[in-house]
């Protein structure tokens, strides 16, 4: 694979929530207003580029058995890092993002790609990935949090659009987020279905320790 | 003790704010296994008991050790090696002693460490400041919750299948919307306030 592959595969091809359908609990559960789903986007591609980048650093001295363990230390470090960093600087996205913030150490997406990518490939195309899949997973959460924001609050990033206007609230609601996804999933179906005859998104979605042991993370079933 | 407030917190875990529906917490198994109601029902056992001893573990570990050391800020690096090993300490357990048993729960366990819910569950508790009662009645509520929605799913997705569904929406999309018609139901209970 060339460079410009490997940085362009995150963003379309292998789109980490509207592909591969990982991480959908934070990117559920934070894309109620584009303020917090920028914030959120912004922090996961930290934590992605980190860790890609130390992993694919020590790829060659973490011995084969504790790796797993390893890779989780290492997301978990940045995770801290991270957290530490938006409490001292912004308290309120921090207090908004609540749990989900310290939960992107459990993200399928960063263990997905220590062990897919950064683990097997030299740094600069760890690097690169770390690049396409956080502005891939970027661009999906500010997609999802902006119909939700504009159907759910009448606003973008605070403002109001339309004055007089009363929104459906429920789609900054829980529901509004499964229902959100579910129509974005089959509007990315029905344009491969028109493009190329067949359905993209694989079925769902768990990253598991059993798959990850088998150096085969499909990351589903 | 205080029986109310446990109460409260035991339905307000499974109904109010249920770990799926309402607070998104692992929703990646609850698409993956969701598929039949046998595996669903082993699932849901197998995340009921590593909730429970999950929430009651770190609720020790952060008491003892992490406040008494004042490095409260490592909570989320303690709390998944915590779980990773809980985790596979009790496979291997159930493994030896009761291979029956780990046929029907333990083939789920190594999905569970990745889990949000079990670590969403000990940050909730720590972020609550619940005591050591509280935290694993909130675990075990927690985990009943998550096996009541992935049961209603596992029969919905059942009835899925035989059923004629636009191209586009075949597969994970139609799961989607109805996990969030089944939020959207479990909305009413936000009106059930306990005292």
């Amino acid at each position: 694979m060339t460079k410009k592959e490997i940085l362009l595969q995150g963003i379309i091809k292998e789109n980490p929530i509207f592909k591969i359908v990982l991480g959908i609990c934070s990117t559920l559960a934070i894309t109620s207003s584009m303020e917090n789903g920028m914030m959120m986007g912004f922090a996961v591609m930290f934590v992605l580029l980190g860790s890609n980048l130390l992993i694919s650093v020590c790829r060659t001295f973490i011995p084969d058995k504790v790796r797993i363990p390893a890779f989780i230390v290492i997301i978990a470090t940045f995770v801290i890092v991270v957290e530490l960093i938006m409490h001292a600087y912004a308290e309120s996205i921090y207090k908004a993002l609540g749990i989900f913030l310290p939960l992107i150490v459990v993200n399928c997406i960063l263990l997905g790609r220590a062990e897919a990518f950064a683990s097997k490939n030299t740094v600069i195309d760890s690097i690169l990935d770390a690049i396409g899949m956080g502005i891939g997973y970027f661009l999906a959460i500010m997609s999802i949090s902006f119909i939700r924001e504009c159907l759910g609050s009448n606003q973008i990033f605070g403002y109001t659009i339309i004055k007089g206007f009363s929104p459906a609230s429920i789609f900054i609601l829980p529901p509004g987020g499964f229902l959100t996804i579910g129509f974005l999933l089959a509007f990315i179906n029905w344009l491969s279905l028109r493009k190329n005859n067949k359905i993209v998104i694989e079925t769902p979605a768990c990253c598991n320790l059993n798959d990850l042991q088998k150096k085969e993370c499909k990351c589903n079933e | 003790m205080d029986i109310g407030r446990l109460m409260s917190i035991i339905i307000g875990s499974i109904l109010i704010n249920n770990f799926i529906l309402t607070r998104f917490l692992g929703c990646c198994p609850f698409l993956g296994v969701s598929k039949d109601t046998d595996s669903s029902i082993g699932m849901g056992l197998a995340v009921i008991f590593v909730m429970t001893l999950a929430s009651s573990i770190c609720w020790v570990v952060e008491r003892y050790i992490l406040m008494s050391l004042g490095i409260e800020y490592l909570r989320t690096l303690v709390f998944i090696l915590v779980i990773a090993v809980l985790v596979q300490m009790v496979e291997a357990i159930i493994l030896k002693t009761s291979p029956g048993l780990y046929k029907s729960l333990g083939i789920y366990l190594p999905l569970i460490t990745t889990n949000c819910a079990v670590l969403g569950v000990a940050f909730l508790n720590s972020d609550k400041s619940y005591n050591f009662i509280e935290s694993t009645i909130h675990g075990f509520g927690g985990g009943v919750g998550f096996m009541l929605a992935l049961i209603l799913m596992s029969c919905i997705r059942e009835r899925i299948q035989f059923s004629k569904i636009p191209k586009p929406f075949a597969g994970t999309p139609i799961v989607f919307i109805t996990t969030g018609l089944m939020a959207m139901a479990f909305i009413g209970f936000a009106g059930l306030i306990i005292q």
